[in-house]
């Protein structure tokens, strides 16, 4: 598979979750030759370990399905999973990119009929579950995981473990002597979509995040609604499996703050609004969410969600940059301090549970494979001159959501295609 | 068309061997399913198997293939073949990963199996490769209408990518809102600072571009066609029609702003110096970095208060209930514009959120550093006078307060240009004819003036604009080939309109590069089958053409239904709409269904062997199906899955003919509908819903229980819910007993 791949004519889309498979499909339907490149062993990035988006709370693998038939549909695009960028060189029309392709220890025979994990015993973090589960070191990474592949995780290599799963394949699919490769790619665009990362919640002190078990983050809680999650789908708290029915949501955390990230991550406020929804979801009218705010950026349309979540009795809203947080170590309670600004009015409140809408950084520097791209002060890429053909989507170029992530995805594919019909001198 | 020759192939990898009788599916296929080339393999998928089928394509003239082996969702690298008819028999995720590995369970576990296969089988033999649709147009000029900061972006970007242009704009220069700004929001760091707008630069490059043809002090009177071969008359004000051919079209027609005599409680249009943002920048570019004078007398101003949502997010119902998004940082902009030129101006900006995402946030604390001054507040009155005093509760010392000022500014919002609201009268136009679509015309003109039956205009969402209702999917407007971007299609700022514009071009390219290939728009984009109808058996009970969810289909002259073949998505609602089944696709119809419900094996009514016909949404229902397999959640044996391309799709034949052959429960899995729909295809579902509650009609003419057929929505989530409806309409069964339309 690591033939000619690609040449001066074909773009690369750097990142395979929501934006990179949009601008990916998008120039490909354009009948472009993409090749999309993604870290991970699977598609669908950070979406796809969202139980549901807002405002219409549906469920994001809706949209992956549609992406991964588009994706198997088209043969002009090509995928390589477990591949990352370490360097590009060159100019518009004529990059040379080496990209490192990480064992699967897995072929293409695989069906994924499941044998090697059940013969496999030793369990590693799960990651899509952000560590709050274990699997089996043979695993697929999630239901939908595209390519529909198993993976051996490389801390059995060299172990009777691996041995046994290469045991329990029929199909010669397991190769245990996979070995890294490192690819050179010649491309004449590049899309960079390698959207963003939690920040970590650990160093913002006052919460608490590293010491108290009942503060989680808001990608975590997300987890906790699928039935094959973590907490196989309830909202339970982390310390004593207790459900969590009285939540507390802490907006900004990290954001909109200069010891931390000096942006607003967008996102956030529509977030917290929509658990407090999966909390009414799972109790009813028992359910209590608190959400402690700066300013809620419900914006346009979103306006409507904002309302209806307001509107309902069991959702309260502070107007107060929570202080800090302390444990009531008998009950497992986490308490909040801090002054409702409207009106002034010193709190603690206990909660059962308490989730920090964490904010967004770029999940990768571009600068450190590509020097000369341009980027802001929090390393998000700014559209300019000095880019060249690489051209940032998503949540690489801003706090994105999904809605707008996939414009920007589209837009990118564009200004690919751009440089590409100037390559190959297509007149329309 | 080449005779049939059915191949089919019986996989015995990942247990199905083991589990299954494979040498009986053989003989299935080929003495029931008509194969006339069965073989079986140990590994179907690896290469040896599938150079295998192959050679049969290459030497016995195989054209017709079934794969009876995993779902279809799986391994389709492997088998996927050029020009060949595939159907996938799911003995895997649809069988044997469903059912008990017991020996009591083995019987009902290969009768499942078999029945896969015959159905496999069944199908493929109706199904034809399809061929491009021969009236697809080639033409691959992109019309934008609209010259605003949008539509501009959009003919820049798309004439870049080497695609000619045609640009209108009604009013006599190009430019829109932006080029009437003073300066504009920054979109770079270190976003402390209004910047240039950049209009100037862009009308010139636009006037210099070959590539791009401009007319101004025009609209579009008509619109026909569809993509790769729109047909457009462009009328000029001065008079005179032009008639142009294009291939795709972007919808670029922006917005005004709400008008601010509507809040006279807020001084609009009872002081000269209550202005709207649009009026602001009208005093600023006038003072041009000097200082800014009020309208009424020439004063400078010394000082100003910005009134934020001004009638938005309005609960009353009076006024516009929506956030118009930029208004924050437009007022932070402005109230820089005064303490940009004198320090000592005191500009107070009065909101209940400040909404400034992203990067917003650091042009807000440059506006901090500069001395704006931001208040928590909701303004009640503002008193015209010499001095006009703004009244407004503060919020954070939850007290009354007034502020005095020169000039206040009220931030209107966004109000869209997005013509004639189709649905206005109350849904779909009717059967009758164009009467409710036209009753639906208020004061409103029609930016498009499509000839299409549906209307004039492209649905909108909500609030006027005409957003796409998808969230992954943002440029999917319910029109082929026509794109939205900027205000229009959501209230935003200039930068989001530039990269709105950018990506609304790529969907228009492509979509004239597809219908030059004569392939389908997303979301089966690439799909080359398209419906086609026998015009002697059609009745124009216009059903079709009222129901398909994307205004595809027109009337002609003799009021036949009129297939645009390019705006069809491929969904199938009109075959399922179609009393008397005309329509069809080559590799989808009421036969290749049809005749899987057919060649089901119902065993006799004391067999104890009920047979539940499921039809699911091969988006949602079909693949949560999958993903219990793979979780290995087991659902009735009696059940026989078929997906369907949407449940729009479902003729209610499919379900008479099961019922009078014997099934003894139908479940219809499809998407969400109602507001919040998740149906791929807008209204499919909907439709199906709509038809099915008909027909307890139906099974009460055949005295049969209506708990026999179930409607339901189904997420793809639903992976222990699916199986679980299944089960309920087995444990149903057995609680009335089987049909007694057996044979």
């Amino acid at each position: 598979m690591a033939g000619a791949v690609a040449t001066n004519e074909t773009i690369l889309v750097v990142g395979g979750g929501i934006s990179g498979m949009t601008a990916a499909l998008e120039a490909a339907e354009c009948g472009k030759d993409v090749v999309l490149v993604e870290k991970n062993p699977s598609l669908g990035g950070r979406v796809s370990q969202l139980y549901k988006y807002f405002p219409k709370l549906c469920h994001p693998t809706c949209g992956m399905e549609i992406n991964l038939r588009r994706i198997k549909a088209n043969k002009r695009l090509r995928v390589f999973t477990l591949a990352q960028v370490d360097k590009v060189e060159g100019g518009p029309g004529d990059y040379a990119v080496t990209v490192r392709l990480r064992p699967r220890y897995v072929n293409e025979n695989c069906t994924a009929c499941g044998a090697c994990a059940d013969a496999v015993g030793a369990e590693i973090d799960n990651p899509f579950n952000y560590g709050l589960s274990k699997m089996k070191a043979a695993y697929l990474p999630f239901s939908m995981a595209y390519p529909q592949r198993y993976v051996i995780d490389p801390s059995i290599i060299g172990t009777p473990e691996a041995e046994k799963a290469k045991a329990a394949c029929k199909y010669d699919a397991i190769d245990l002597g996979m070995k890294e490769q490192i690819l050179t790619l010649k491309v004449g665009a590049i899309v960079w979509a390698t959207g963003w990362r939690p920040y970590d919640a650990a160093k913002i002190q006052p919460y608490g995040y590293d010491r108290y078990d009942n503060v989680i983050t808001s990608v975590e809680f997300e987890r906790m609604m699928d039935p094959f999650g973590p907490t196989a789908g309830k909202l339970l708290r982390p310390s004593d499996g207790k459900e969590a029915k009285n939540v507390a949501f802490i907006q900004c955390a990290g954001s909109r703050d200069r010891n931390h990230l000096k942006h607003c991550s967008r996102i956030c406020c529509m977030a917290s609004l929509k658990q407090s929804t999966y909390v009414n979801e799972q109790f009813g009218d028992q359910a209590q969410s608190t959400i402690y705010y700066i300013d809620i950026r419900a914006i346009d349309r979103l306006e409507d969600f904002y309302q209806k979540v307001r509107a309902n009795p069991t959702v309260k809203f502070v107007k107060s940059k929570v202080a800090n947080i302390t444990e009531d170590r008998t009950s497992g309670d986490v308490v909040l301090h801090g002054v409702d600004t409207e009106g002034y009015h010193r709190y603690d409140n206990r909660h059962d549970l308490c989730v920090l809408a964490v904010g967004m950084e770029p999940s990768v520097d571009v600068r450190s494979v590509a020097p000369g791209v341009h980027a802001d002060a929090s390393g998000f890429i700014e559209a300019d001159v000095a880019n060249g053909a690489i051209f940032g989507a998503g949540c690489s170029t801003n706090a994105l959501d999904v809605n707008r992530a996939v414009q920007s995805a589209t837009a990118a594919a564009l200004r690919a295609i751009q440089v590409i019909n100037k390559v190959s001198g297509a007149e329309v | 068309m080449a005779d049939i020759k059915i191949g089919a192939y019986v996989c015995k990898g990942c247990g199905l061997g083991e589990r299954l009788n494979t040498a009986q599916l053989m003989t299935v296929a080929q003495r029931e399913g008509k194969a006339q080339v069965v073989r079986e393999h140990e590994f179907l998928c690896n290469s040896a198997g599938v150079a295998m089928i192959r050679q049969d394509i290459e030497n016995e003239g195989v054209n017709h293939v079934v794969i009876a082996a995993c779902s279809r969702r799986a391994k389709t690298d492997a088998f996927g073949f050029e020009n060949v008819a595939v159907s996938r028999a799911n003995l895997r995720e649809g069988v044997i990963w469903v059912q008990p590995d017991t020996e009591e369970a083995k019987e009902i576990t290969q009768e499942m199996a078999a029945d896969y296969v015959r159905m496999g089988c069944a199908e493929v033999a109706k199904m034809q490769t399809p061929v491009a649709n021969p009236t697809h147009g080639n033409n691959k000029r992109i019309l934008i209408v609209g010259g605003g900061i949008s539509g501009m972006t959009s003919a820049i970007e798309a004439s870049k990518a080497g695609y000619d242009v045609l640009l209108v704009e009604k009013s006599g220069v190009l430019g829109g809102w932006v080029g009437k700004l003073y300066r504009r929001i920054p979109s770079h760091e270190p976003f402390a600072d209004p910047m240039e707008t950049g209009v100037p630069g862009l009308i010139k490059q636009i006037e210099s571009d070959k590539r791009i043809k401009v007319y101004l002090n025009s609209t579009i009177s008509r619109t026909s066609g569809a993509p790769g071969q729109f047909s457009v008359d462009i009328s000029m004000e001065s008079g005179g029609t032009t008639t142009e051919n294009i291939g795709a079209v972007i919808m670029a027609s922006g917005f005004e702003p709400y008008d601010l005599k509507k809040l006279p409680e807020l001084g609009g249009g009872k002081s000269p110096d209550v202005v709207d943002q649009a009026g602001l920048e009208q005093l600023a570019r006038a003072a041009n970095g000097a200082a800014i004078k009020r309208p009424s007398d020439g004063k400078e101003v010394k000082s100003v208060v910005f009134v934020q949502c001004a009638g938005q997010r309005d609960e009353s119902g009076k006024h516009l209930a929506y956030c118009s998004g930029h208004c924050c940082n437009t007022s932070i902009k402005q109230a820089m514009y005064f303490k940009d030129s004198n320090p000592n101006v005191d500009a107070v900006v009065v909101y209940t959120d400040l909404r400034t995402p992203g990067n917003g946030e650091d042009f807000y604390r440059s506006a901090q550093r500069k001395g704006v001054i931001f208040t928590k507040g909701k303004v009640s009155e503002v008193v015209p006078g010499a001095a006009l005093q703004v009244k407004f509760k503060d919020l954070i010392l939850n007290d009354d307060a007034v502020a005095n000022a020169d000039l206040v500014v009220l931030a209107t919002g966004m109000v869209a240009n997005s013509g004639v609201d189709i649905d206005a009268a109350g849904g779909a136009p009717n059967v009758e004819g164009q009467a409710q679509a036209e009753a639906g015309v208020g004061k409103q003109v029609s930016v498009l003036n499509l000839t299409y039956r549906q209307g004039k205009d492209l649905p909108l969402l909500k609030n006027g604009f005409n957003d796409s209702h998808f969230i992954c999917f943002p440029y999917e407007t319910r029109r082929t080939g026509i794109y939205s971007c900027g205000p229009v299609r959501r209230p935003m700022d200039a930068q989001q309109a530039i990269e709105d514009a950018t990506g609304a071009a790529l969907k228009a390219i492509q979509a004239a590069e597809n219908a030059a290939l004569g392939r389908a728009a997303h979301p089966r984009s690439g799909d080359l089958s398209y419906p086609t109808f026998r015009r002697e058996g059609c009745t124009q009970c216009k059903r079709c053409t009222v129901e398909c969810p994307f205004g595809a289909i027109d009337e002609d002259e003799e009021r036949y239904p009129q297939f645009n073949e390019s705006r069809c998505r491929r969904c199938g609602t009109c075959m399922g709409a179609c009393p008397v089944r005309v329509i069809s696709f080559e590799n989808y119809s009421v036969d290749t269904v049809g005749y899987q419900v057919k060649a089901v094996d119902v065993p006799d009514q004391f067999s104890e062997k009920p047979r539940i016909l499921v039809l699911a949404c091969e988006n949602d229902a079909y693949p949560a199906l999958d993903m219990a397999a793979m979780n290995r959640i087991q659902y009735s044996a009696f059940a026989r899955v078929v997906p369907v391309r949407c449940l729009g799709s479902v003729n209610t034949i499919w379900i008479n003919d099961a019922l009078t052959a014997g099934y003894d429960g139908v479940v219809l899995m499809g998407c969400q509908k109602g507001e919040n729909y998740q149906c791929h295809f807008v209204r499919g579902s909907e439709m199906a819903h709509y038809r099915m509650s008909k027909i307890d009609d139906t099974l009460k003419g055949m005295s049969l229980e209506v708990e026999r057929v179930r409607t339901c929505e189904v997420a793809i989530t639903d992976i222990q819910r699916a199986p679980k409806i299944i089960n309920e309409m087995a444990e149903t069964i057995q609680k009335i007993g089987l049909s007694p339309m057996k044979f």
